[in-house]
């Protein structure tokens, strides 16, 4: 059970609120020095993961463009703009990106939108002037409340749509998996039993939405 | 032909600049912060993987002393109107452009874009096109959207680092097998007898592993090998199409409610400049668990067909 040492340091960091990244760092040295893996060796295994998982930080490349606009105003523009269509509640503008989230993913297009590129300017400020709009001025937890609920409502709709889409990298990693063990499958057959649970996932987090125009007209639900 | 690196030297160049703009304001920490990143960016290959191991350390130290924080701008009071949103939708724009049309272009005889990687080729490309169009719009200069680029990336700080290295955390465990240890634990614990229990024990396991790894392809193999494969399929005679797509997107739904998953949680809580770092997860919370117990219904009543 000495490899678990690791998960125990990371369960550990996370419950006493020590800093996330120093957390990692030590959980992978200790479950390293758990496992007898020599420094030099363990040090090459971290540095040639890094290297090969460096596109996560590609985001980054958006912020120039973000960071511009948002200085010249586009939050106050895309928020005007919102101000002014009455049909557009908080509720009905999630649900809608929820809808093409999940179809774009489905679609093979998960990089289309996402928290850097869509979330934070447009679809964030998007939900804050729909509800200040019917309601009024919203306290500050609250509206912290809503931008939680527009990354949320990204993540839903990237999750369960991408496992329908058939050269989506997850449906091939089953595919592979299975075929190791001499069992073949089509990637078409695995992604047609993603599709209930895309469905469910719709129909769950589609209702908490359109649940939330409703809470939001009540001020002790949402201040 | 457009290689990854390319994109991987546009992303050093502007972390590069990020690092100046720290040190300009005698940010001493984060300058080095993330000037050792851009190294990492600009030069990642030519170093030897463990040294690149010890600089990701130093990284991580780094980010625990406390990288601070820039203070944020108020928006200039000049009105440039709907021209604004152009360069914004020009990314999606652009990135599906060049997906859809230029993933098979060729040019004398090798593609345009890196085959393996024409995804994250064309976002990189989206990203200058729109800052090409920004630039133009706003008529300033590079310089400028660097800075203010680096005040956001100053924003979300040592969480942009979080999921790289959960990445490399991942390949320390299969490194040390941990997930084997995780699979023969469930197994000893778990009586497999029934086919309830044991939907119960590979569902419910890919989730909790899933939101200890903090990626659910980490998971997979390990569960469907461990307990899937062995019990449901063999034992009980699931069929393996459901199983594996169920399973895959049983842990899905632990990856909405961990940390660990920070590129998803943690890093969109530091760049929507939420006050609690878990708005996110807890935004999450009830659709995760419902649609939980929908997948390990689903499984129950679908596999077994």
């Amino acid at each position: 059970m000495k490899p678990l040492l690791g998960i125990l340091v990371v369960i550990l960091g996370f419950a006493f609120k020590v800093n996330p990244v120093l957390v990692v760092a030590v959980a992978a040295v200790v479950t390293g020095w758990a496992a007898g893996l020599p420094v030099v060796k363990l040090l090459a295994v971290i540095g040639s993961a890094f290297l090969k998982n460096r596109f996560l930080l590609l985001f980054v490349l958006t912020l120039p463009v973000i960071g511009l606009l948002e200085r010249h105003g586009l939050k106050e523009e895309v928020q005007g703009r919102v101000a002014r269509l009455k049909a557009a509640t908080a509720g009905r503008l999630l649900l809608l990106y929820l809808l093409l989230r999940q179809v774009a993913s489905a679609l093979g297009l998960t990089s289309l939108c996402g928290h850097p590129q869509t979330v934070r300017p447009l679809l964030a400020p998007m939900v804050e002037a729909a509800a200040q709009r019917s309601r009024g001025p919203l306290q500050p937890a609250t509206l912290e409340r809503l931008r939680a609920l527009a990354a949320a409502t990204d993540n839903v709709g990237l999750f369960f749509g991408e496992d329908i889409f058939v050269a989506f990298g997850g449906v091939l990693l089953v595919q592979s998996f299975f075929r190791d063990q001499n069992i073949p499958l089509e990637p078409f057959q695995i992604a047609l039993w993603g599709i209930p649970t895309a469905v469910a996932a719709f129909l769950i987090h589609g209702f908490r939405l359109w649940r939330l125009d409703r809470k939001l007209a009540d001020p002790k639900e949402m201040p | 032909m457009i290689r990854l690196q390319f994109i991987y030297l546009f992303a050093g160049v502007f972390l590069a600049w990020g690092a100046v703009a720290a040190l300009r304001r005698a940010r001493w920490t984060s300058g080095l912060f993330w000037g050792l990143l851009a190294v990492a960016f600009l030069a990642g290959e030519k170093l030897n993987p463990a040294a690149l191991g010890g600089l990701v350390l130093v990284l991580a130290v780094l980010a625990a002393l406390g990288l601070g924080s820039a203070k944020p701008r108020e928006p200039e009071a000049t009105r440039l109107g709907g021209a604004l949103l152009v360069p914004a939708l020009l990314i999606p724009a652009l990135t599906l452009v060049g997906v859809l049309g230029l993933k098979n272009v060729s040019f004398a005889g090798r593609a345009l874009l890196e085959p393996a990687n024409a995804t994250l080729v064309s976002l990189g490309l989206a990203c200058a096109g729109a800052l090409v169009a920004a630039l133009a719009i706003t008529r300033r200069g590079p310089v400028e959207a660097a800075t203010e680029g680096s005040r956001l990336l100053d924003a979300i700080g040592w969480a942009a680092l979080l999921p790289l290295l959960l990445a490399t955390l991942g390949s320390v465990f299969s490194a040390c097998g941990v997930g084997q240890a995780v699979a023969t634990l469930v197994r000893s614990v778990v009586p497999m007898d029934s086919r309830l229990v044991a939907v119960l024990a590979y569902g419910l396991g890919m989730a909790l592993l899933t939101a200890i790894m903090g990626n659910a392809f980490a998971a997979f193999p390990v569960m469907t090998a461990g307990v899937a494969l062995p019990l449901l399929v063999k034992v009980h005679g699931a069929h393996p199409a459901v199983v594996g797509a169920i399973g895959m997107l049983t842990g899905y739904c632990g990856t909405l409610l961990t940390p660990m998953a920070a590129n998803f949680n943690i890093v969109p809580a530091a760049l929507l400049e939420l006050k609690d770092p878990n708005g996110v997860i807890k935004a999450q919370v009830p659709t995760a668990l419902c649609l939980l117990c929908v997948n390990l219904a689903l499984m129950y009543f679908l596999a077994f067909l």
